[in-house]
Formats: C-alpha cells, structure tokens, sequence
C-alpha cells in the first residue's frame, strides 16, 4: 500500500499543499459568494412562482410592458428585449477584458473594460426609466367596470377603446356606458396597489423587489469594475505580475447578466 | 517567515496568464458565443411578441404549453453557455464545477417542487377546489 501511494503524481493529484481545486482563494470565494448570491435570487423567483401559480389570474408580460421612450404604446417586449441585449453585449466586452487580461494586455483591459462600465450605466438608466413608466402607469389608467378592470385607451382617430386584457377589447357605445359607470379608478403602481393587475396586488411588489434587487446589483458591479478600471490605469497589477482581479469583478458581472437572463423569462416572456 | 500558501496563490493566478496564440482561439469561441446569445434572444422575443397565451376568444391558447417549455429550455441554454464559456467554469477543475453545481442544483430543484405542490393546492382552494375548513 505505502509503495502505491508514492507514484501518484503532485501536479494530476492533490498532495495537500495549495489548492485541491488549483485556483486562488479570491476567485474561489468568489464562486461560493455567488452560489449565496444565486440562492437569494433563486429564492426570490420561486416566491414569484409561488404567488402566480395560486393566484386565478395573473397578468401578461407583453401586455404590462408595452412601452417604448419617446415612441409610445403597441411595442410589445421590445424596451426589455433591447435592456437584454444592452445586457449581453456588456458581458462580452467584459469577457473580452478577462482575455486581455490574461495576456496581460493593460491598453486591452482599459478599452473593454471602459466599454462594459458604459454598458453597465446604459443598462441602470434603461430600468430607471423602466420604473419610472412602471410607477407613473398608462396614459388614461385603469377603470372598474361592471365586466371587470379595463385599462382606458385611445386610437390615432381618437376613438375609445377598453382592454379587457387577453386581447379582449371593447369599442363604440359600449365602451362609453362602461367608461361612465365606471365605479373605481387606478393609475400607476406602488407597493399597495396597481392598475396592471388590481386583484393580484404583490404583482407590483415583486417587480419592485426582484428587479430593484438586480438593479442593485447592476449598480454594485458598475462600481466594482470602476475601481479596478482606476487600478488597472494605475498600474497595479502590471506590478503583481497577474490580472486576476479582472477575473474576479468578471466573474460577478457575468453572474449580474446570468440573473437577467432569468429574470428575462420569468418576469416578461411567460 | 514567507507564507507558502500566498506562494501558491500567487502561482495559481500567474498560470491564469496565457500568450497571443491562444488568445485568438478564446476570442474566436467568445465572438461564437456572443452570436448564439443574442440568437436565443431574439428567437424568444419574437415568440414572446407573436405567439400569445390567448386565443381570439380571450379563452387559453393549446399551444401556449409547449411555449412555455421551449422558453425554459432556451434559458437553461443561455445560462449553461454564460456559466460554462463566459465565467470559465467548464475550464476549471472538474471537482471544483461540481463544487459549484451540484448543491445549488439541488437545492433550487428541491425548492421549486414544494413551491409548486403547495401553490397547486392553494391555486384549488381559491378555485373553490379545497376546503380549508377541518
């Protein structure tokens, strides 16, 4: 037995010094921050899960999110799907900047990582004003009627129209008598009530708390790859001979993006 | 007294490093996985725009199911190749991937059962379903 154990080789097998898993400590607490982190976003997608599987109704994300800066309403996804991709491209040039990095290319590591910081800004602006248009609600609100909540809109020829939602629309005088005795009005969300779904309250607060979670997260990363944009200009890791810690801020900015895309499906296709 | 395990830390991260050659393979995979991300998005944008969970009635789309299912595969997709290309776990050790995976995996499995088997039953209660009364 004691002769068997001599022929494995150090470098294939762990012989006890330095890592069983050959990475530094930083990258490898980095990981298990981000499985906690992981869980915690897990946690709060499957509470959303919870309370739109029990609710009898729920609303559709095309139908919410319909809105486009400057353009108006009837642009079904396409704001979120342009914040997706604003996402996306960000990843890539910071996955670009950790391949710089590794070739220790300093003016690389600038340029891309100066690209994903202007990304990342691009992308927490795109939810203010998601937040912005979320709280301030449509145009016109929604109208309780004696068929059911409808939201109150208008065509070019100006001409009234209620959705009903699931594509139900009603048109002509019937819309009218129904708009006249309509018997309550919201417009906008806040954490107690919103027009996008009136009967499922928590509809609102979860898009509060997940995507302002995220947005949070957005934001910490932005910062983070600012620091070591600095550090990076300053020639510190020039000195300590590696740039890992390009690797380490990459990491949690991947995870930033890997979360949206969850957040992506859950909250705005199905 | 030098500190051997900052020594080996240090040694690690510099191994990390790689030259010019290998760096045009990385970036050729990086511009690939770029191309198929954006591709998923767009694929699931457009569904999500045209196919829609109702049909002219207002009554449940049949397709919509199947919708469903293809919107949670393409995630898983998008995820994997995130994780695995662009976070560089799939170019870790082999023990350390599973580190990673396999808890989280499970826990987040085990999660969403219950939190779907408890709200199926609370969905037939307010349906009127279930009585909640002993």
């Amino acid at each position: 037995m004691a002769g068997k154990t001599e022929n494995i080789s150090r470098s294939e097998l762990w012989g006890g010094d330095g890592s069983p898993f050959r990475i530094s400590y930083g990258k490898q607490w980095m990981w298990m921050f981000l499985v906690s982190d992981a869980l915690t976003f897990g946690g709060l997608l499957t509470a959303y899960g919870f309370a739109r599987h029990q609710a009898p109704s729920w609303p559709i994300g095309e139908e919410t999110f319909n809105a486009m800066p400057f353009l108006g309403n009837g642009f079904p996804l396409l704001y979120v799907a342009l914040m997706t991709f604003i996402l996306i491209v960000s990843s890539v040039t910071m996955v670009l900047a950790v391949e710089a990095a590794h070739r220790l290319d300093k003016k690389g590591v600038i340029k891309w990582l100066l690209l994903t910081v202007i990304g990342g800004f691009f992308f927490v602006g795109s939810q203010a004003w998601e937040w912005y248009h979320f709280i301030h609600g449509t145009h016109f609100g929604s109208i309780l009627t004696s068929q059911g909540w409808a939201v109150v809109d208008y065509n070019a020829a100006n001409e009234l129209i209620l959705n009903m939602g699931r594509g139900i629309t009603i048109v002509g005088a019937e819309a009218t008598s129904l708009l006249e005795n309509a018997t309550a009005t919201m417009q906008g969300a806040n954490l107690l009530e919103n027009e996008y779904a009136p009967m499922v309250p928590q509809y609102a607060n979860f898009f509060f708390f997940i995507t302002g979670f995220h947005g949070f997260h957005v934001f910490s990363g932005v910062v983070f790859n600012l620091i070591i944009l600095i550090n990076v200009v300053k020639g510190v890791y020039d000195k300590r001979g590696h740039y890992e810690m390009v690797e380490k801020v990459g990491l949690y900015w991947h995870f930033v993006d890997l979360v949206w895309v969850f957040v992506f499906t859950f909250f705005y296709l199905l | 007294m030098e500190r051997d395990d900052l020594i080996q830390d240090h040694k690690y991260s510099v191994a990390a490093n790689h030259d010019e050659a290998h760096g045009v393979e990385i970036r050729k995979k990086i511009w690939k996985v770029t191309g198929i991300l954006t591709l998923i998005t767009v694929v699931e944008v457009l569904i999500g725009a045209f196919i829609k969970q109702y049909d002219a009635t207002g009554g449940d789309n049949t397709l919509w199911p199947y919708v469903k299912i293809g919107f949670l595969v393409l995630t898983v997709v998008k995820a994997a190749y995130i994780v695995l290309i662009f976070m560089h776990l799939g170019d870790e050790r082999k023990s350390f991937k599973w580190v990673i995976l396999a808890p989280y995996i499970l826990f987040i499995l085990y999660l969403i059962f219950i939190c779907l088997t408890e709200s199926s039953y609370w969905h037939e209660v307010f349906e009127g379903a279930n009585s909640i009364n002993p």
